[in-house]
């Protein structure tokens, strides 16, 4: 009887450990058995390189080329914000900070990823759009840019946590060594340690990325929601995120537009999922 | 250039940096309370939205939030759990235990947007639940259980090995083991780790958006098949499409939704801080 309930047990407890791999399939799936249908009426090549996204007009259009070149941009935009400024707090915390000092940094850099995506939306479209606004002289303040700002914060957490674990995981007798053959603390860190930690700062970086294409509600608050091919960081934008969460409401089930989004949804997933897979390929190397 | 006057320079860099990175935080939370605390009334919090959201209370998000929350780790807090001690318990090194980790991985970074979409086709369409509770709650679990794996399987990883090998010495099969020996002391952990991404999910607008979140709703869910209004959709809605909304009342919106949130992950923290210092090994 032990022994069964045992066996039991075991097997559910495998059951639930394999069921990452069974979601991760099953949204696949579910994404491409509502998306496939879209490709009997559009060729793809006419929707990745369209460059018009008039979902609603007759004919209706597709053409994804607007969307995918707002995400790079607004993507783009935050990393150059976000790579220096988010590496730079991860070594200030690992390296340089006063110990007694580090948890609250931690704490601090924490609650900013606690802080509810349309929480931050809110607060950018209330502060800082007004601000983008008045100082570049704008008929709207609703930009790539003030996304790109925005979305910076929102991939700060992740960057500084995974960049400051790979810093901190960098054995000790490297940076001695250094300081042994005279080195400052400050050329000990830019010229052994950031090599050392190269790798993982790395894994750091795609994830902020992964993070930010897949953020939703604050860019579509923020970039203003305009699906033409931009170009500059102070036109409104419209990214493949805030496509899917604006129109999917308006959409008719069963409709072309339906199924579309549904194949922006995969494209979303494909990306993601090949950032994690580098991300973590770099982090594995670092385990070893 | 003198290396110590460089070191200075550099230092001081690296100090502003993490000056910006964290300041934001705070002047997000002054604004929030400054101007959002006026709004706070126990009309505003007991109530529901009346004269086209403008005025009124808050009450049927709160409560819609309140049960999507809770339905959700409900869900995924037995799965994760037990997911985490397949990992740290069960796998052996091979080629399962590291496709399995790229699963956590992936699901982890699925867009909450995607998940939003994969709701509505599983749950809404394809098992017809139709847009509901149950659909946001199932969907928002799915989206939390990567995080509560990992939890789990970190606060069982802490147990030393020699736990397990003095209970398996004294003949306890290797279940018993973990239910007796290993479980009990990550128990302080895993319910950290709960803690911490329940706070997470609390917040999620787009998962929640075709799933379950309705616009209006002036009553409170009767069944798990019913929608249920939600404290960030609703923001989302009153700060977008509502105009000659009073600021006060967007500002205290968004007051209650981060004191949900910020309180939950600030006992999360406490809690961890306070139990690594509790360790006794």
């Amino acid at each position: 009887m032990k022994k069964l309930k045992e066996f039991i047990i075991e097997k559910a407890i495998f059951l639930s450990g394999s069921l990452s791999i069974i979601f991760v399939v099953l949204i696949f799936v579910f994404l491409v058995k509502e998306g496939v249908l879209f490709f009997k009426y559009v060729p793809p090549k006419d929707f990745l390189m369209g460059n018009n996204w008039y979902p609603l007009s007759t004919p209706e259009q597709f053409g994804m080329l607007p969307l995918i070149l707002g995400s790079l941009l607004v993507t783009i935009g935050s990393m150059l914000i976000s790579i220096p400024l988010g590496v730079a707090c991860a070594f200030y915390i690992a390296e340089v900070v006063n110990p007694k000092f580090k948890d609250i940094l931690k704490t601090g850099v924490e609650l900013l990823a606690a802080i509810p995506s349309v929480v931050i939306g809110f607060v950018g479209m209330i502060t800082l759009v007004p601000w983008v606004k008045s100082i570049f002289n704008l008929p709207t303040g609703l930009t790539a840019l003030s996304g790109s700002i925005m979305l910076a914060f929102m991939a700060m957490p992740t960057i500084v946590s995974i960049a400051e674990d790979a810093i901190t995981a960098v054995p000790r007798r490297y940076k001695e060594a250094a300081l042994a053959l005279g080195a400052t603390h400050w050329q000990a860190m830019y010229k052994v340690i950031i090599v050392a930690a190269a790798p993982g700062i790395f894994a750091a970086v795609m994830l902020g990325v992964g993070r930010v294409i897949g953020e939703t509600m604050a860019v579509m608050m923020i970039t203003g929601n305009a699906a033409v091919i931009p170009h500059t960081f102070l036109e409104p934008v419209r990214t493949l995120t805030a496509t899917i969460a604006a129109e999917m409401g308006e959409s008719i089930r069963g409709s072309n537009h339906y199924y579309a989004l549904f194949v922006v949804g995969i494209i979303l997933f494909i990306i993601t999922f090949i950032i994690n897979f580098v991300a973590d390929v770099f982090l594995h190397r670092i385990k070893k | 250039m003198n290396s110590r006057v460089s070191q200075k320079i550099a230092f001081t860099v690296l100090f502003l940096s993490a000056l910006v990175t964290i300041l934001p935080v705070l002047l997000i939370i002054v604004v929030i309370v400054k101007n959002g605390i006026s709004a706070i009334s126990w009309e505003f919090l007991t109530a529901a939205p009346t004269n086209g959201m403008r005025s009124g209370g808050i009450f049927p998000a709160i409560v819609g939030t309140f049960y999507l929350a809770l339905g959700a780790t409900a869900i995924s807090l037995p799965l994760g759990v037990m997911g985490g001690i397949y990992l740290s318990e069960y796998s052996k090194d091979n080629m399962f235990t590291r496709i399995l980790k790229l699963g956590i991985v992936n699901l982890a970074g699925v867009p909450s947007i995607v998940y939003g979409l994969f709701g509505l086709s599983l749950f809404v369409i394809y098992l017809k639940f139709g847009v509901s509770l149950i659909s946001g709650c199932l969907t928002l679990a799915i989206m939390e259980l990567p995080s509560i794996i990992t939890a789990t399987q970190a606060a069982l990883h802490s147990v030393p090995r020699s736990f397990r090998e003095v209970s398996l010495s004294l003949g306890a099969t290797k279940w018993q083991t973990i239910r007796h020996s290993v479980l009990p002391h990550a128990l302080p952990g895993i319910i950290t780790g709960a803690v911490l991404s329940n706070a997470r999910i609390t917040g999620e607008t787009a998962p929640i958006l075709f799933t379950v979140a309705a616009f209006y709703l002036p009553h409170l869910p009767s069944s798990v098949l019913d929608q249920v209004m939600a404290l960030p959709y609703h923001l989302y809605v009153i700060s977008t499409q509502i105009p000659g909304i009073s600021k006060s009342t967007t500002y205290g919106t968004a007051l209650v939704l981060i004191v949900f949130t910020l309180s939950l992950n600030l006992f999360g923290i406490i809690l961890r801080t306070y139990l690594r210092r509790q360790k006794k090994w």
